[in-house]
């Protein structure tokens, strides 16, 4: 059985690994300063020249990039070649506003998938086996990034995006999945799910899943190996930098192997934005190393991880990051949603509300539950439940076209949601997501 | 021919309507009628009392959100079926009634307070049909 995809990569010495970034870096770097207007312009006012680039070590000097640089860019601000060498187009997942448009050639939709193969791989993935994908297929990164990872492998690929979940446990029975890979909320639910129809993870073949796309915790990994009858991996990733396969899990499931190869991964201070040697908690930075398209030098992904060289049992020597222990910005994953706080505060003064609001998001059954509470003002007061029901129904409408998700609306007296002294407390998460 | 009636919007909460009402009665307003209406998370209390320009202003100082709506008060007689003619003049008025809770007082006698879409409409519905209503300072 293959352990690895691509060996070479997998167990380089930190000496050859180092060599190939170094490289890579350089051209990657030229080929930004060469081509995108925006990066360059940054770089200039930082004084920085693709000459002073001459490895990894020299990154720091580079400029970051944000997610509202990604917006002000939008949308080919960044784009690094002409379109007609573009084949693909993914974007983030409904979040007006806030949308990131991310342009692929086939070369980068190759790495992508590369990176995906890898992680189904480690999982014991070969191509005798059946793979069930039942992550979002369209512009969502997860359905197309498994699915090219999942032929790659040779593995029999099931391309059942999400929902319909009645379907998804008959092809599973009926075709012998062996590996599924969704959001490990939906894995929940799928677990839920055959126990209600009176299936028995025994009766299934699964063996392994990969699930991401939104924090869990080892409490559900533990859940989901359970109702399932599989181990449970991990897999990380953003839109911005490819989709899922950026690190995965291997069979140790302590930490996600980082595709260095292809993406650098530096941790920094937040707030200072200085980089903190490995070992420390802080903010993770991704510079790609071969992108042609859409390739992102120093991007804050705003996720607080610590990263680790230390030798793991699976033989790979990529280095490891920890699961995301929270952000450095108030931005939620709800239900595999990027949530920013300040769309619900947008929503709320163009329908004439108070801005004063708490959003409180929970997790029932596995699914996460978002209740936004909003205070009245009086001249919106009227005296029918019809009309106060009314108005609390028209703004959870309005939110889920902006969010892409449904809250529950709550209208509540003014003044009673607390006014601290300093920042006002938004967002009360009562998730337990970080162990 | 109306009534003033307030109305106080309560968070569905432990403690706030007994919070409310002795805010009410800490200010010395005489409540005559009251009703509720509520869903999972606010309640409307709605109140008559007899001054309702000073209860409405004690209130808002109390931090309280309310309305005033113009209610009718008809009088209604102990006897079975008198509800059912009020609202069949009210329905054949086409007159859209949108809750409706009873008042009963010593001095007064027993009134039905209704809140409909046209006051007016209502109102002359009711006179032709000779049913009594009341004012304001009737009830008090």
């Amino acid at each position: 059985m293959k352990k690895y995809f691509q060996p070479e990569i997998e167990t380089a010495s930190l000496e050859d690994m180092r060599a190939l970034q170094n490289e890579k870096l350089v051209k990657q770097v030229k080929h930004v300063y060469e081509n995108v207007e925006y990066y360059r312009n940054l770089m200039d006012e930082k004084g920085v020249k693709p000459e002073d680039i001459k490895g990894v070590e020299d990154l720091h000097k580079l400029p970051f990039l944000t997610k509202a640089d990604l917006r002000e860019a939008y949308p080919y601000g960044l784009l690094a070649t002409d379109l007609k060498n573009c084949v693909r187009i993914q974007s983030t997942s409904g979040t007006t506003g806030k949308r990131v448009v991310a342009f692929y050639t086939q070369g980068d939709v190759d790495l992508w998938e590369d990176c995906c193969a890898r992680a189904i791989t480690a999982v014991g993935g070969t191509n005798e086996d059946v793979c069930q994908v039942a992550y979002g297929y369209g512009l969502f990164t997860g359905g197309a990034g498994m699915n090219g990872g999942s032929h790659k492998v040779g593995c029999l690929t099931l391309p059942m995006s999400s929902g319909n979940t009645e379907r998804q446990i008959q092809f599973m029975r009926d075709l012998h999945a062996t590996i599924l890979c969704c959001t490990p909320s939906y894995a929940a639910y799928i677990g839920e799910s055959i126990k209600d129809m009176g299936v028995k993870p025994e009766d299934l073949d699964l063996k392994a899943g990969i699930f991401g796309a939104e924090p869990w915790t080892e409490e559900m990994r533990r859940d989901i190996e359970k109702s399932l009858g599989l181990k449970a991996y991990d897999i990380y990733g953003l839109t911005e930098t490819s989709g899922p396969g950026v690190a995965f899990e291997c069979e140790a499931q302590k930490g996600m192997h980082i595709n260095e190869d292809h993406f650098y991964a530096e941790i920094i201070d937040p707030e200072t934005g200085e980089v903190l040697p490995e070992g420390s908690k802080g903010e993770l930075v991704f510079t790609s190393l071969d992108k042609e398209a859409f390739p992102l030098l120093r991007y804050r992904t705003r996720d607080i991880c610590v990263l680790s060289r230390e030798k793991c049992s699976c033989g790979r020597t990529l280095i490891k990051m920890s699961k995301p222990m929270g952000r450095s910005d108030d931005m939620l994953i709800i239900r595999g949603v990027n949530v920013f706080p300040s769309q619900i505060e947008t929503v709320l003064i163009k329908e004439g509300y108070s801005s004063n609001y708490l959003i409180e998001v929970d997790r029932e059954n596995n699914t996460d539950t978002l209740d936004v509470y909003v205070e009245l003002n009086p001249e919106q007061f009227s005296d029918t439940v019809k009309s106060l029901t009314a108005m609390e129904k028209a703004l959870a409408n309005a939110m889920k076209i902006m969010l892409g998700i449904n809250p529950k609306v709550h209208l509540v007296a003014p003044k009673t949601i607390t006014r601290s002294e300093g920042k006002a407390v938004r967002v009360i998460d009562k998730r337990k997501l970080h162990d | 021919m109306s009534v003033k009636q307030i109305s106080v919007f309560i968070e569905n909460k432990k403690g706030k309507l007994a919070e409310a009402t002795r805010f009410i009665a800490d200010h010395n307003i005489n409540l005559r009628a009251l009703s509720i209406a509520d869903t999972q998370d606010f309640g409307i209390l709605r109140i008559i009392c007899d001054d309702p320009k000073n209860a409405q202003a004690a209130l808002n100082e109390g931090g309280y959100i309310t309305t005033v709506t113009d209610v009718l008060a008809a009088a209604i007689s102990d006897t079975p079926g008198s509800l059912a003619t009020i609202l069949e003049v009210l329905s054949d008025a086409d007159v859209v009634v949108e809750y409706t809770y009873a008042f009963n007082s010593s001095k007064a006698g027993a009134y039905m307070i209704f809140r409909v879409d046209d006051n007016q409409v209502a109102a002359a519905a009711l006179a032709g049909a000779g049913i009594a209503m009341a004012n304001q300072e009737d009830l008090f």
